[in-house]
């Protein structure tokens, strides 16, 4: 693939850098391969502050050292795309389901046994079995109850193209999840829908923000009417605010019958392939689908669990009763078309 | 050529992941409506910044060097200040004191960016311009005076054509660092190539895309250098004459325009310093988040340390030749990796980081994920820091004294040991001081390379601000500022401005 060329130039010029980097320090550090060692090395695309607490009870419940790597989910699977087959990573903790499935596609995973799969709902998994999810998450409108009344809120996100909206709502066209909510739109009502759908968003003034958090923020604080964003972010405000979250101006609204507005995207794991067969990496994907961490991920994240048997977090709709639109999750890695689309509205 | 080696690997890089995608796909992703306006865009943004900065960084050292302006050696270490301030936070500083209330517009865009860019890197310019004010003979100066030109006039004629080289080298250093910004411009929603590179990773996961388009980076940085390289005029004396000691030049007197340029200078300090720090104390006020502890504090400052200095380090020892080889032999192939050191700094730290990820799996195995990578990831962004300011410092060591050392039957290798590094010394930190206190800040190659578990100032902020824990942040971005601010301190007290003298 590579032109060879290039690479051993580089190789050549460079060689001379290892020798002055090992003398240098007089040791390289210790990297051996892993075997079922009692220790795997895990990059979590997922912050820290939401899965150390868990990955800490795991190493005390299993005596399994774990070395995380905590980074950019999206960044994170370039980096895995670079690492090939030599990463030293053993298994991949993602934030959406395209950057599971970007790493999948070439290659790098190991198939999942049937047991760990069948934990999920089909939906929330891998086809090929290249990896399973973890949580879900939902697509809401958060909305300022002093500024939205309850009889106005949309039945369908395709309202929101209407006058009455018109710079009322906040969207963040640069983020992931969003990106994830075109894609899904795009595979269930068609290119063209979709363009009407961003163009006429941009025509009525959306508002654009950066991210997930700023549209909540600017929504409960009143300079925003309503925005499109993840269910999650109303009760991270709430907690950094120190109230409860029915106390906040910003309020969910999950958009009912199925909508393409409430789609669920998922949080997942993956195995490199190198790691198939490790004990201690198998024991790993097994406690996030266990009930302990499922539970932790409900009450400490608020995102949805996704075995069976789990309850959501309080003031939450249950997953099933969200009728979520049927879409294969691994359709969501075809986002250059969205992104080309998204630019092409005049959004970004 | 180790140097040069270094700042290829990101070259070398892209040449090969380019070379994957193809012809076709390249063309399909270069030659469209989109790519013309970020050209459009990253260029204009880039000359914007760079004349603001240019104007700015020279009217601020004339007048703490070279006028009677009230309190201008205080003034003079603030003004350097700003650039111990990352632009991601100078950035968010702005976005959240100017929309703290309802009612203001939204704060973003070009001219926002613009802004911000020019007060976190106009002591690019500012440093060297104040320094060679300080150092520069004032013989010229009181030749034109005596020949009857004004004092003003002698200012803008004489003067700061004398320091021309000055402002050309921190001009270039701002052009570079506007177009690999990625913190400003993401914050502020700005489409410039850096961020359509991120666009590309982190919502297309589309790593060849982003790759092709940071090759139009690399070329518009050989445009950046072509033009500067026009701009130099040949055989410029810029050296002090004669022997004996030095003598300060004199003072222009404002005159009536005292206090005005001291609100001026004072109005500058407040956007560029009173902003962030402002900002920085709501950050501790707002929210219950929490730090962990002050030890995972005090360890992340701790290898921030470690890992800025082990970079700085390595980034002056492969600086060294370089910067020597272009004062002393100057000619083609001086010139020639001088440029290729410039060439890959346009880059923005992700693909740099990126690069040094392709060759530690590749190349230097055992080195992958160590601190001894990271380094070098350090020395490929940050070498033409270094590399100017050697070959400043030693283009300013009078060569004489090296040509008496060879008469007198010294070797080559032990006059360079024994009188070009000591003379050239204090330039030489200057430089390293500059390349440590932009390691520290530096954060995308720094979150793809250090090793696994390893925490640093730079990466604890964004773990924190990246689930909205400003409170839990706060402390992060303080000691990061803090502890860059002693290296810009140390930086702007040896132009000068701190020496009581003049009139």
């Amino acid at each position: 693939m590579s032109t060879p060329g290039v690479r051993s130039l580089s190789a050549s010029t460079l060689s001379g850098l290892l020798i002055l980097g090992v003398t240098g320090c007089g040791t390289a550090d210790a990297r051996q391969g892993d075997g079922s060692d009692k220790k795997i090395t895990v990059y979590s695309g997922r912050s820290e502050s939401l899965v150390k607490p868990v990955l800490e009870d795991f190493q005390e419940a299993s005596g399994i050292t774990v070395e995380v790597r905590y980074g950019d989910t999206a960044q994170m699977a370039a980096q895995l795309q670079e690492e090939g087959g030599r990463s030293p990573a053993d298994a991949f903790l993602a934030q959406d389901a395209g950057a599971l499935g970007a790493v999948a596609e070439r290659g790098l995973f190991a198939r999942l046994p049937d047991e760990v799969l069948d934990k999920a709902a089909a939906a929330y998994r891998d086809d090929g079995g290249e990896w399973v999810g973890v949580t879900g998450r939902v697509r809401t409108m958060v909305y300022n109850v002093d500024q939205v009344p309850r009889a106005d809120l949309p039945g369908s996100v395709f309202e929101l193209t209407e006058p009455k909206w018109k710079g009322k709502v906040g969207i963040a066209p640069t983020n992931g999840s969003f990106q994830a909510f075109v894609t899904a739109m795009r595979v269930e009502y068609g290119d063209a829908r979709t363009e009407e759908f961003l163009t006429g968003l941009k025509a009525n003034d959306a508002q654009i923000r950066e991210g997930n958090a700023p549209i909540v923020a600017d929504v409960d604080a009143g300079r925003l009417a309503s925005g499109l964003v993840n269910h999650y972010y109303v009760y991270e405000l709430a907690k950094e605010e120190g109230t409860g979250v029915d106390d906040l101006e910003a309020r969910n609204h999950f958009f009912p019958n199925g909508d393409i507005g409430s789609l669920v995207n998922v949080s997942g794991v993956g195995v490199l392939e190198k790691a198939g067969d490790d004990p201690d990496v198998r024991a790993f994907v097994d406690y996030l689908l266990g009930t302990g961490a499922q539970t932790y991920f409900a009450e400490q994240t608020y995102e949805y669990p996704l075995v069976a048997g789990i309850a959501t977090a309080p003031g939450l709709p249950s997953l099933s009763s969200l009728n979520s639109p049927d879409i294969d999750l691994n359709d969501l890695d075809d986002l250059e078309t969205t992104v080309e689309m998204i630019n092409d509205s005049g959004l970004v | 050529m180790l140097a040069v080696g270094v700042a290829l690997i990101p070259l070398a890089y892209l040449a090969t992941r380019a070379g994957e995608a193809g012809w076709d796909r390249m063309a399909d992703e270069l030659f469209t409506a989109r790519t013309g306006e970020l050209v459009v865009r990253s260029v204009a943004l880039a000359t914007v910044v760079t004349a603001a900065c240019t104007a700015l960084g020279v009217t601020l050292a004339f007048l703490v060097t070279r006028s009677d302006l009230p309190g201008r050696r205080l003034l003079g270490v603030l003004a350097a200040l700003p650039l111990a301030v990352p632009s991601y936070v100078a950035a968010f500083a702005w976005v959240s004191t100017l929309q703290g209330d309802a009612g203001v517009g939204s704060f973003a865009g070009f001219w926002a960016a613009a802004l911000v860019l020019t007060l976190v890197s106009y002591p690019y310019v500012y440093l060297p311009v104040a320094a060679a004010l300080v150092g520069s003979d004032p013989a010229q100066e009181e030749v034109a005076r005596s020949l009857g030109r004004g004092p003003w006039r002698t200012a803008v004629g004489v003067t700061l054509r004398q320091v021309r080289p000055a402002v050309a080298a921190g001009a270039l250093l701002v052009a570079l660092y506007v177009l690999s910004d990625f913190g400003a411009v993401s914050i502020l929603r700005v489409d410039v190539f850096t961020r359509a590179i991120f666009t590309a990773i982190s919502l297309g996961f589309d790593r060849t895309g982003a790759l092709v388009l940071s090759t139009v980076l690399v070329a518009l940085t050989a445009l950046v250098l072509l033009a500067e390289q026009f701009s130099r005029r040949r055989a410029a004396r810029y050296a002090r004459l004669g022997g004996g000691a030095a003598r300060p030049p004199g003072r222009v007197r404002l005159g009536r325009l005292r206090w005005p340029a001291v609100l001026g200078v004072a109005g500058v300090l407040g956007a560029a310093l009173g902003v962030p720090a402002v900002s920085l104390l709501r950050w501790f006020g707002e929210g219950v988040s929490r730090p962990g502890s002050l030890g995972e504090l005090a360890d992340a400052a701790a290898n921030s340390l470690g890992v800025a200095l082990l970079g700085t380090g390595l980034t002056m020892m492969l600086a060294l030749p370089v910067g020597l080889l272009s004062a002393r032999a100057p000619g083609l192939l001086a010139m020639a990796l001088d440029r290729l050191a410039y060439l890959s700094h346009a880059l923005p730290g992700l693909v740099i980081g990126l690069s040094l990820v392709f060759f530690g799996i590749n190349v230097a195995y055992p080195l992958y994920q160590s601190v001894w990578l990271l380094a070098l990831a350090y020395a490929a962004l940050f070498l033409p820091l270094a590399v100017a300011a050697v070959s400043a410092a030693v283009a300013q060591a009078p060569p004489g004294l090296e040509e008496v050392a060879r008469s007198l039957g010294r070797r080559r290798a032990h006059v360079l040991r024994t009188v070009t590094v000591p003379l050239a010394a204090p330039g030489i930190g200057a430089g390293a001081a500059l390349v440590f206190l932009t390691c520290m800040k530096e954060l995308p190659a720094t979150l793809l390379l250090r090793p696994t578990g390893m925490d640093t100032l730079a990466t604890g902020l964004w773990t924190r601000t990246s689930v909205a824990a400003y409170a839990a942040a706060a402390p992060y971005a303080a000691l990061l500022v803090l502890i860059a601010a002693v290296p810009t301190w140390w930086l702007s007290a040896r132009t000068g401005v701190l020496t009581r003298t003049g009139g």
